[in-house]
């Protein structure tokens, strides 16, 4: 059994299906990663395995459980979500947003315990903001924000990690960070992680599981060495890619890339 | 050691412990404002007095008369209306995380006072517990036709255009007020409030809205935690676990139920809300737990200042408040709507 899973769902805004009967599992206490071309439905896959959308039809099951008929707070104790374009009014400090990740922790009078300040000044310092804990949200960077963000969602302190696009707005070594803090998380403490990435070569280096999808579609899924395949990646991506093993991971990565000239062909 | 962590969580936390500095100073000032406000007047009045006709109440004396008939309903109808439009405009900013939103700005004030006009026009001689009613309705039509217009656009609710949908609708709906005040002859009725203000606020007025008032704050302070996650984003929130839908639907009762209530006193004053949630959060920071109480007081202590520089600017006319208020808030809105309508 997956930790999450979603059966025959049809996702889509209004009268457009965005994904139409798409069945797929996130292996328990591994990194998923899900890949696709811009517009292909993975942010939507995503927020709907958050429960952020709902199904047209089908359902997403958390632990087995048909998750919108579960307590959404207790699911938020179980599962973070990291939204892709997360906006916080700036005036709050780094510490004042990092505590809201214990909302759905606190009794009703809303009283930080010291475990919540424990959980929260780990996310802080794990994602490198120590320095930054007083500071107001206005007064940082792009990729400080986002790290933020990431903090928020680590003290909600859950064993699912769902985070949409979680490197954006990252110059490179703090990409790395992010994603070698995701590494230690579930190694260390086996979290289930899922997540979208634009870079393919860190999907493929960090992922345990990797879904390739395309028009709401997956194409295809299973292990890195599975799907970063010249195969996979042309029809995917529309992209003639040269690969070779990752010197860290051993996994596949892209060293570089063509567009496919005989796409038509390839198709029919 | 412990003792270092306990001022490390006081300095994290230092914001309410301002806040509550602020509220607790914030209702003593008011209580001052209020003081002032019932001696200031027409006929100026000492503290003396008041103070004697407060709690040796003594029928026969006419000062005695006046403070307890026009000026202590009038000054309690002043802070009560300042607290409703205050908490309803926090509210709405923080559901909405629009800057821009206020009751008046957003149709609510002109829905209900139109349909107060409605009522009048109607079912004259209606008891004002069943005319605050139509009060209610109004906001909630006012706020409907102002979201469905602003949504029919496709690039979705910008806090601008919501502004600009509520400016048109408001105007619709004051000049349809004004023709039916027109033709069933009720603008005397309506007169008192337009530009009347509080000034003819009963003690029957206050018994009618107190109710309400009390049960919209006990509601909005209970939400408040539950604004403040609404406030960092709807999927943000989602995700930590905020019965979104449910909030949003309670909190938007409470916001009809607040500026319902202020416009059958005082009329369509817009701005009260606009103002006093952004001064509240510099004051306070970004909790509602704060800003709602905070803005309360505010909201309070703005619109009895205000009554009370209605009553003194030309004695014995009085000035309409709701110009008096627009002063200060018409810069402010500009202000906000340079910044681009970014909510910090």
């Amino acid at each position: 059994m997956g930790a999450l899973e979603a059966k025959k769902i049809h996702v889509g805004y209004s009268q457009h299906l965005i994904i139409e009967d798409l069945s797929i599992t996130i292996p328990a206490q591994k990194i998923t990663t899900i890949i696709g071309p811009n517009g292909c439905g993975k942010s939507t896959l995503i927020k709907t395995l958050a429960r952020i959308l709902k199904t047209k039809a089908g359902t997403v099951y958390l632990d087995g459980k048909e998750i919108h008929n579960l307590d959404t707070r207790e699911v938020a104790r179980k599962m973070a979500v990291l939204p892709q374009t997360a906006q916080a009014p700036g005036g709050l400090t780094v510490f004042e947003l990092v505590s809201y990740g214990r909302f759905p922790h606190r009794s009703s009078m809303g009283m930080l315990k010291a475990e919540d300040y424990d959980y929260i000044h780990w996310a802080i310092e794990v994602t490198g903001l120590g320095d930054l804990k007083d500071r107001s949200i206005s007064a940082l960077s792009g990729g400080q924000r986002q790290r933020v963000w990431i903090a928020v969602a680590l003290a909600q302190g859950t064993d699912i990690l769902v985070l949409d696009e979680p490197t954006t707005y990252l110059d490179l070594a703090h990409q790395l960070e992010i994603l070698l803090l995701l590494e230690r998380l579930n190694k260390a403490e086996n979290r289930t992680i899922v997540m979208v990435l634009h870079d393919l070569n860190h999907a493929s280096r960090f992922s345990d599981y990797l879904i390739a999808m395309k028009d709401g579609k997956v194409i295809k899924e299973g292990t890195p060495s599975d799907v970063m395949t010249c195969e996979v990646l042309r029809e995917v991506f529309n992209i003639d890619a040269q690969l070779a093993p990752c010197p860290f991971s051993a996994h596949p990565i892209c060293f570089s890339y063509q567009l496919c000239k005989d796409v038509e062909y390839v198709y029919r | 050691m412990e003792a270092q962590q306990q001022l490390q969580r006081v300095k994290e936390t230092a914001r309410p412990v301002i806040g509550l500095w602020i509220i607790g100073g914030g209702w003593v000032a008011l209580l001052g404002a209020c003081v002032l406000a019932v001696s200031l007047g027409a006929a100026d009045i000492d503290f003396k007095t008041v103070w004697s006709a407060v709690f040796q109440f003594n029928p026969e004396r006419q000062e005695h008369l006046i403070i307890w008939e026009l000026r202590l309903p009038r000054v309690i109808g002043a802070a009560l209306v300042g607290c409703c439009f205050a908490v309803s405009g926090s509210i709405m900013q923080g559901m909405t995380r629009n800057p821009l939103a206020d009751s008046g700005l957003l149709g609510l004030n002109a829905g209900a006072a139109f349909l107060l006009a409605v009522c009048f026009a109607f079912f004259p001689g209606l008891s004002y517990a069943y005319v605050i009613l139509f009060s209610f309705v109004g906001a909630a039509l006012g706020a409907t036709i102002v979201y469905g217009i602003g949504s029919w656009s496709k690039s979705g609710l910008t806090p601008i255009r919501l502004v600009l949908a509520g400016a048109a609708v408001s105007a619709l709906l004051s000049a349809l007020s004004e023709g039916i005040a027109l033709h069933f002859d009720i603008g005397q009725d309506l007169a008192f409030w337009y530009a009347g203000g509080v000034s003819g606020t009963r003690w029957s007025h206050l018994q009618v809205i107190t109710p309400w008032f009390i049960m919209a704050m006990i509601v909005a302070m209970i939400l408040s935690r539950s604004i403040t996650i609404l406030s960092l984003g709807e999927e943000v929130a989602i995700g930590l676990g905020e019965k979104t839908g449910r909030v949003k639907l309670i909190g938007a009762v409470v916001v009809l139920v607040l500026a319902g209530a202020a416009v059958s006193v005082v009329g369509a004053v817009s701005f009260v809300g606009l103002i006093v949630p952004h001064l509240s959060r510099k004051l306070v920071g970004y909790d509602y737990r704060w800003i709602i109480p905070a803005s309360a007081v505010l909201g309070a202590w703005l619109v009895v200042l205000a009554d009370l520089a209605a009553r003194l600017i030309n004695p014995p006319y009085e000035t309409p408040i709701g110009a008096l208020i627009a002063l200060l808030g018409v810069p402010f809105f500009l202000y906000m709507a340079r910044k681009g309508g970014k909510l910090s």
